[in-house]
C-alpha cells in the first residue's frame, strides 16, 4: 500500500508554544483519516503542514514519497476544504469551482464543463451563476467541496468542514462525504473535534492532545481500548476507574476504562464483575437513560436501555460488567 | 435593594426627556427624521443648490465690452472653454491627476498591504501616526517646505550632488515637458508634491479594503494552485478595488481642483483650479469660471461610471 502522507518526527513550534510536537503519522492512499482532538491540540496545524500553509520547525514530511518541506501550497497536489469555506465573494459559484483550473491555464469551455460536473457531483447542478453570498451554509459547504475536488487532488484536506452545519445536515453530509470518498478513492484527511463524526466516518483516527498523538488506530480500537485517560475521556465519555477500584476488581493497572454501555444495572451473571453503589442521578437521552451510580464516592456512568426501569435516586444498586470490558490504561 | 423595582412593568417616566425617549422608541422614523433632517437640508439646499446656481452661470456669457454678465441662455462660454488655450489647461490637469492617482496607488498599495496584513499592536499605531501626521500640519507650510526641498539650492539637489548623480538630475530636468530650470519650477516638482500631499487619502481606503479581505481567501487561492501573482491578480486586487477606487476618487478630484500647489511649485502654466481662480477673480468672468468647474464634475462622473462598469463596486 502506498503512503499518501508521511510525518516523521514533525514539530511546529510558535516561539515557546509547541503546536505540533514530534508527530509521527503515515496515512495510506485511499484512506479516510481523521484527526480528532480539542481546540489547540495541534490537529489543524498538522493539516496546515500538509497543505503547505505552515512549514515544520523540525522533522520531515513526505506526500506520496516526495519531500514537502519548502514546497509552497500552489505546487502541491493537495486541496483543502476550509472551515468557513473561504469561497471568493466576488466570483460566481461556477468561477469559484473553476478557479483551480483557471489558474492552471485550462480553457474556458473545459473549465465550465468540469466545474458544472463537480457541482452536479455535490448535488448543486444549475447553481453556477449564484454568488456565495446567495447560498445557504450547507450549499456553501458543497461548493467548497466541489472547488477542491475539481482539481482531482491526491489528498483532500478537510478542516472541520461540517462544524457550522446543523445536526440533520451534518449527518447527511457525513454520509455523502463518506460515499464520495469511497467512489473517488481519494485520500481524505479530516480534522474534527466531534468524536462521533470521527468514529462514524474514518478508517483510522489519530487522537491529538497538546501537540501530540495520544492514540492512533481504527475507530473501534480507539473507542473500546483507549490507551490513555485523555482518550478515554475525550472519545465518548468512558468511566475511568481509580487505582483503588482497580485493586478491588483485581485489575493490575493504575487506571482502567469502562464504557457506560458495557455496564448493566443488574446482579452479575456467571463470571461477571460487580460493584455495589447507590443511584446518584439519571437523565433521559432518548434511546438510553444515563444513570450515574455512586460507588464509594466514585461516580460511574451507566448507559441503560430506555426500556428498563431506573430505580429511584438514593436506592442501592448493583452494577455488573464483563471483565474483558475493563481496559487497563497506560498513564495517569 | 430599593433600586430594583417590585412591579413587572415600570411606571411611565416623568419629565420631557422621559416622555421624549418613550415617544422616539415608539416612532423610530421620527427620530431618524430629526437626526437626518438638518444635514440633508444643508446638503440639498445649501450645497447642491449653490452648485446648481454655479452651473447655471456657465450657460450665461460675459459681454466683452462692458464686462457685465449677459443673463441669456447660450453655449458660447462652452465654446470658449473648448478653445485651444483652455483645452490645454484641461488636458494638462487631467493628465497630471491621472498620473498622480496611478503613482499614488502604486506607492500606497504595498504600504496599505503591510499595515492591513502584518502590522500589529504598536506597529499599527505607528502606521496610523505616520500616515496621518502630515495631515495635521498646515497645507501651505508643507508646500512651501517642499519648495525649499526641491529648489536648486535645496536638499534634493545637494543629495544628488553627494551621490555624484547630479548629471542624472540635470538630464531629467533637460527633458521637455517634465523638466525645467529646477525641480521646484517643473511639472516633476508639482507631481511629487501632489503625490505627497494626497498620499494618506489613497493609503487609508486601500488599507480598510484589504483589512476586510479574510486571510483564508489568500490561502484558498494558493491552495487551489494560484501563484502569488495570480492570487494578487484574481483575488486580492479585485477585493481591494473598491478601496483603490475610493482612494483614487480623492487623489483624482483633489488634484483636478487644486490651485495652490501648481501655483507655488511648477511652471507658470495654468491648471483648472488656477483658471477658475483667475477667471472669477481678476478676470471677473464668472460664466467661464463656472464652465471650468463643470469639467472636474463631468470627469468624475465618467470615472465613477467606468469604475462601476468594471465591477469596482461588486464586492461592496
Amino acid at each position: 500500500m502506498t503512503t499518501a502522507v508521511l510525518f516523521d518526527n514533525v514539530s511546529r513550534h510558535f516561539g515557546v508554544v509547541r503546536a505540533v510536537d514530534r508527530v509521527n503519522l503515515d496515512i495510506a492512499e485511499g484512506e479516510f483519516f481523521a484527526m480528532l482532538g480539542p481546540s489547540g491540540s495541534g490537529k489543524t496545524t498538522c493539516l496546515r503542514l500538509m497543505a503547505g500553509f505552515e512549514q515544520p520547525t523540525g522533522g520531515h514530511i513526505e506526500i506520496f514519497g516526495e519531500t514537502a518541506e519548502g514546497v509552497p501550497p500552489y505546487r502541491r497536489s493537495v486541496n483543502t476544504v476550509f472551515q468557513d469555506y473561504a469561497l471568493f465573494p466576488h466570483l460566481s459559484t461556477l468561477d469559484n469551482v473553476a478557479y483551480g483550473l483557471m489558474v492552471k491555464g485550462a480553457g474556458r469551455e473545459e473549465r465550465r464543463k468540469a466545474a458544472e460536473d463537480a457541482l452536479a457531483m455535490v448535488k448543486l447542478p444549475g447553481y453556477g451563476t449564484r454568488r456565495p453570498g446567495q447560498l445557504s451554509g450547507g450549499q456553501r459547504q458543497r461548493v467548497a467541496l466541489a472547488r477542491a475536488l475539481v482539481n482531482k487532488p491526491k489528498v483532500l484536506l478537510l478542516d472541520e468542514p461540517l462544524g457550522a452545519l446543523d445536526l440533520k445536515l451534518r449527518e447527511q453530509m457525513q454520509e455523502e462525504l463518506k460515499s464520495l470518498q469511497k467512489s473517488l478513492g481519494i485520500t481524505f484527511v479530516f480534522v474534527t473535534h466531534d468524536q462521533g463524526e470521527a468514529l462514524s466516518m474514518a478508517d483510522r483516527i489519530a487522537v491529538f492532545n497538546e501537540g501530540r498523538i495520544q492514540q492512533l488506530g481504527r475507530p473501534e480500537e480507539v473507542y473500546n481500548q483507549p490507551k490513555t485517560r485523555f482518550v478515554a475521556d475525550f472519545v465518548g465519555s468512558s468511566n475511568v476507574l481509580s487505582t483503588k477500584l482497580c485493586q478491588r476488581l483485581g485489575v493490575k493497572a493504575a487506571f482502567a476504562s469502562l464504557r457506560p454501555e458495557a455496564i448493566a444495572l443488574a446482579a452479575p451473571s456467571n463470571g461477571a464483575l460487580s460493584l455495589a453503589g447507590t443511584i446518584a442521578g439519571q437523565s433521559f437521552l432518548g434511546a438510553t437513560n444515563r444513570v450515574v451510580v455512586d460507588v464509594d464516592g466514585a461516580r460511574i456512568a451507566v448507559a441503560s436501555p430506555a426500556a428498563h426501569a431506573v430505580p429511584a435516586i438514593g436506592s442501592p444498586v448493583t452494577i455488573s460488567f464483563a471483565a474483558r470490558d475493563l481496559h487497563p490504561m497506560e498513564d495517569a | 435593594m430599593t433600586v430594583i423595582a417590585e412591579s413587572i412593568i415600570l411606571p411611565e417616566r416623568r419629565g420631557t426627556a422621559g416622555r421624549l425617549s418613550d415617544f422616539f422608541w415608539r416612532h423610530p422614523h421620527v427620530l431618524l427624521a430629526v437626526l437626518l433632517g438638518p444635514p440633508l437640508l444643508w446638503l440639498g439646499i445649501v450645497y447642491l443648490g449653490s452648485l446648481f446656481a454655479l452651473l447655471l452661470q456657465s450657460f450665461f456669457s460675459i459681454d466683452d465690452f462692458s464686462g457685465l454678465i449677459n443673463y441669456e441662455f447660450t453655449l458660447a462660454t462652452y465654446r470658449q472653454l473648448l478653445s485651444e488655450t483652455n483645452l490645454d489647461i484641461i488636458i494638462r490637469t487631467v493628465t497630471m491627476a491621472a498620473v498622480v492617482t496611478l503613482v499614488s496607488a502604486l506607492i500606497a498599495f504595498p504600504i496599505a498591504y503591510y499595515a492591513a496584513r502584518y502590522a500589529r499592536g504598536k506597529w499599527k499605531v505607528l502606521f496610523y501616526l505616520g500616515v496621518m501626521l502630515p495631515l495635521w500640519s498646515s497645507y501651505l507650510v508643507k508646500i512651501y517646505a517642499w519648495k525649499l526641498v526641491l529648489a536648486k539650492e535645496g536638499i534634493v539637489t545637494w543629495f544628488f550632488e553627494k551621490l555624484n548623480l547630479l548629471w542624472l538630475l540635470d538630464a531629467w530636468l533637460a527633458l521637455p515637458v517634465v523638466g525645467g530650470n529646477s525641480l521646484s519650477v517643473s511639472y516633476t516638482g508639482t507631481f511629487v508634491v501632489f503625490v505627497y500631499v494626497w498620499m494618506p487619502f489613497m493609503i487609508l481606503p486601500i488599507q480598510a479594503a484589504l483589512e476586510r479581505v479574510p486571510s483564508n481567501l489568500i490561502e484558498a487561492s494558493s491552495d487551489l494552485g494560484g501563484t502569488p501573482a495570480q492570487t494578487f491578480r484574481y483575488v486580492l486586487f479585485p477585493l481591494a478595488l473598491p478601496g483603490i477606487v475610493a482612494g483614487s476618487i480623492f487623489t483624482f478630484s483633489l488634484t483636478l481642483g487644486d490651485y495652490i500647489i501648481p501655483q507655488i511649485i511648477g511652471s507658470s502654466r495654468l491648471f483648472i483650479g488656477q483658471a477658475v481662480y483667475a477667471q472669477q477673480g481678476t478676470a471677473g468672468n464668472i460664466p467661464l469660471a463656472a464652465a471650468f468647474t463643470v469639467v472636474p464634475i463631468v470627469i468624475m462622473g465618467l470615472y465613477l461610471w467606468m469604475a462601476k462598469r468594471m465591477g469596482a463596486f461588486d464586492a461592496l
